[in-house]
């Protein structure tokens, strides 16, 4: 595929952004590609810059994880896609962001969520003083299809989250952060979404709790065929989720693939699930090594 | 002295309960009318952290406009609609060229701008309108300017038809804007926006169409503010203190209560009245009303810092 950035372009970008194009060696990828960002960079405060150039694509009814530590740039890649940079003073200075085939660069926040983008930001951000209800029914504020349809899929959302159905009345704000999680995710499905943008939903959540959510996004993807483009620093729960697995460090995708190789992949099981065939390395070991991979990419 | 202040006014109160209710009934209609006034602060404040010092001359320059157009001839319910009509252009001028470039910066900088735009209405009305005082056109308007006599207690109680007609209105437009913000998308989409700016965003709530509803909102509470104190004291440029009436209001009510602002209103409307009759007259030589508000919501201030009624903060540990 031509890169974005034409002649300008750097080499690296060029083998980077054509790398992600490759088709994935996975059943899911017959299906067409929703959404596809191209070798984006982000600056806050036009100095700070956060993305080095990220590739990405979420096929059509697919879960997609984005992992990555702290400060990798999960969070500022999804905002970046749902248009939430703005409010922050970021800013995507390179790159292009394409959902079906068409920019949604410097959109407003609203026409995507119209377009059927809507992000779950992290940290679950309910309207402390709505009621649980009220936070759902603030989800279908872009639809225009009538009461009777907005209901019905109220009626789905208490469907998949049979507590919040029992905490319908209650202030969001005085409800637990599991409840709040469900809460954030079913206020995104009452919008009608085709993909949400889940951003790190097992945050201080119980591992049950956590199952439990990722459960839900699992059967919502399956039976109302909902994409999902997850970050996560949880690595062994998405990639146990997930189809496909991106991996950020330090602004720049470092690996990706199906998320059954990634599980399996030695450098993923070192580095993000705490596990490695060969014991105990020494540490000097383990810093060359990573400097290599990150040269590699 | 002891006796003056905790016995001699509830003696008088007891003694003729028809003079008592009379002053609480003045007090309910300058109440009611501070209610609304700080319902629109609360409604800014909410949607945009922003302290809108603007109120008090909104309400001078709806006043102005309705008395102005019918000066020039055109029937008094045309008036009405037109003076809406200018409000909601104001309201969509002011996000566009004040809001919208602001968008981000430190609270304080959106106050300083508001404090712009007062100085703008002031210098525009006076081209526009000219600086001396008018009078309310409120026969035109169909306002009764009677007054119904009551008996109660074989005394008397005088009821001006205006200011009944003020206070249906008011309350009115505070339970219209009540069902509005409870159970309407606007409203709820409006609540939303008070709560959490992000998220709000995040599920497709357009900043700037919430801020032009809320700032028409503003407008149509200082018409009709504008309406029923200018048919009191006349229209001119001193009714911009009333807006400053309801800071008080507001402290005691809490910034962000919607509930706060009407009770704190009518709190504040009554409690004024019965202090300037009962304490003020007798002990301090009256014109109490000026101040009283002020020094009540210091005291609740030192007491509850956000305010009687200022949303409980919810915080999870």
């Amino acid at each position: 595929m031509p890169c974005p950035g034409g002649g300008a372009c750097r080499r690296r970008e060029i083998w980077n952004s054509c790398k992600r194009s490759k088709p994935m060696p996975d059943a899911e990828n017959t299906q067409e590609t929703l959404l596809e960002v191209n070798n984006i960079e982000v600056i806050y405060n036009h100095v700070i810059l956060v993305l080095k150039g990220v590739s990405l694509s979420v096929p059509k009814g697919g879960i997609t994880a984005l992992l990555g530590g702290n400060g990798a740039g999960k969070t500022t890649t999804l905002k970046a896609i749902s248009n939430l940079l703005h409010s922050e003073r970021g800013e995507v200075t390179k790159g292009s962001i394409i959902y079906r085939g068409e920019s949604v660069q410097d959109r407003d926040p609203a026409e995507l969520v119209r377009k059927g983008v809507i992000q779950v930001m992290e940290g679950r951000h309910c309207f402390q003083h709505l009621t649980v209800e009220e936070n759902l029914m603030t989800g279908a504020y872009t639809r225009r299809d009538g009461r009777a349809a907005v209901e019905r899929d109220l009626e789905m959302v208490y469907d998949y989250f049979p507590r919040l159905k029992e905490r319908r009345k209650s202030q969001a704000g005085y409800t637990s952060g599991g409840e709040q999680q469900m809460c954030a995710i079913g206020r995104a499905l009452m919008s009608r979404p085709e993909t949400i943008l889940l951003d790190e939903p097992s945050m201080g959540l119980a591992p049950q709790l956590v199952e439990q959510i990722f459960g839900i996004v699992k059967s919502v993807n399956e039976n109302e065929g909902v994409s999902f483009l997850l970050a996560e620093q949880n690595t062994n729960v998405a990639l146990r989720f997930a189809h496909y697995g991106y991996i950020l460090e330090s602004g720049r995708v470092v690996m990706d693939g199906p998320a059954a190789e990634l599980r399996e992949n030695p450098d993923v099981k070192e580095f993000y699930l705490g596990m490695s065939d060969e014991g105990r390395k020494s540490f000097r070991d383990v810093r060359s090594y990573r400097r290599r991979k990150r040269w590699l990419a | 002295m002891l006796n003056d202040i905790f016995v001699a006014p509830f003696v008088d109160m007891f003694a003729a309960p028809d003079f008592l209710m009379q002053v609480l009934w003045e007090g309910l209609v300058s109440g009611i009318l501070y209610a609304l006034i700080a319902l629109g602060f609360v409604l800014i404040y909410r949607s945009s952290r922003i302290f809108n010092f603007a109120q008090g001359i909104m309400v001078v320059f709806a006043a102005l406009t309705l008395v102005g157009l019918h000066a020039m001839g055109v029937p008094a319910w045309i008036c009405i609609l037109l003076t809406l009509g200018v409000m909601f252009v104001l309201a969509v001028v002011i996000e566009r060229v004040v809001l919208r470039p602001l968008v981000g910066q430190p609270d304080i900088i959106l106050f300083m701008a508001t404090i712009g735009i007062t100085l703008f209405l002031i210098g525009l009305g006076e081209i526009i309108f000219g600086g001396e005082n008018k009078v309310m056109i409120t026969e035109e308007l169909g306002i009764p300017t009677g007054s119904v006599l009551l008996e109660p207690f074989g005394g008397l109680l005088i009821l001006e038809q205006k200011d009944i007609t003020a206070v249906i209105v008011a309350a009115l437009l505070v339970v219209g804007l009540l069902i509005f913000l409870n159970k309407t998308r606007m409203g709820r989409a409006i609540r939303a926006l008070g709560d959490d700016h992000q998220a709000a965003l995040s599920v497709g709530i357009s900043l700037q169409t919430i801020w032009v509803l809320v700032w028409f909102i503003a407008g149509i509470i200082a018409l009709v503010t504008g309406i029923a104190w200018g048919a009191r004291a006349g229209v001119s440029f001193a009714l911009e203190v009333i807006a400053y009436k309801a800071l008080p209001v507001l402290m005691l009510g809490g910034l962000e209560s919607i509930t706060g602002a009407i009770i704190g209103g009518l709190m504040i409307g009554m409690l004024e009245k019965l202090f300037e009759i009962y304490w003020g007259q007798p002990l301090l030589g009256g014109n109490t009303e000026t101040w009283f508000a002020f020094v009540l919501a210091l005291i609740v201030l030192l007491f509850r810092p956000q305010g009687l009624f200022g949303e409980r903060i919810i915080e999870r540990v």
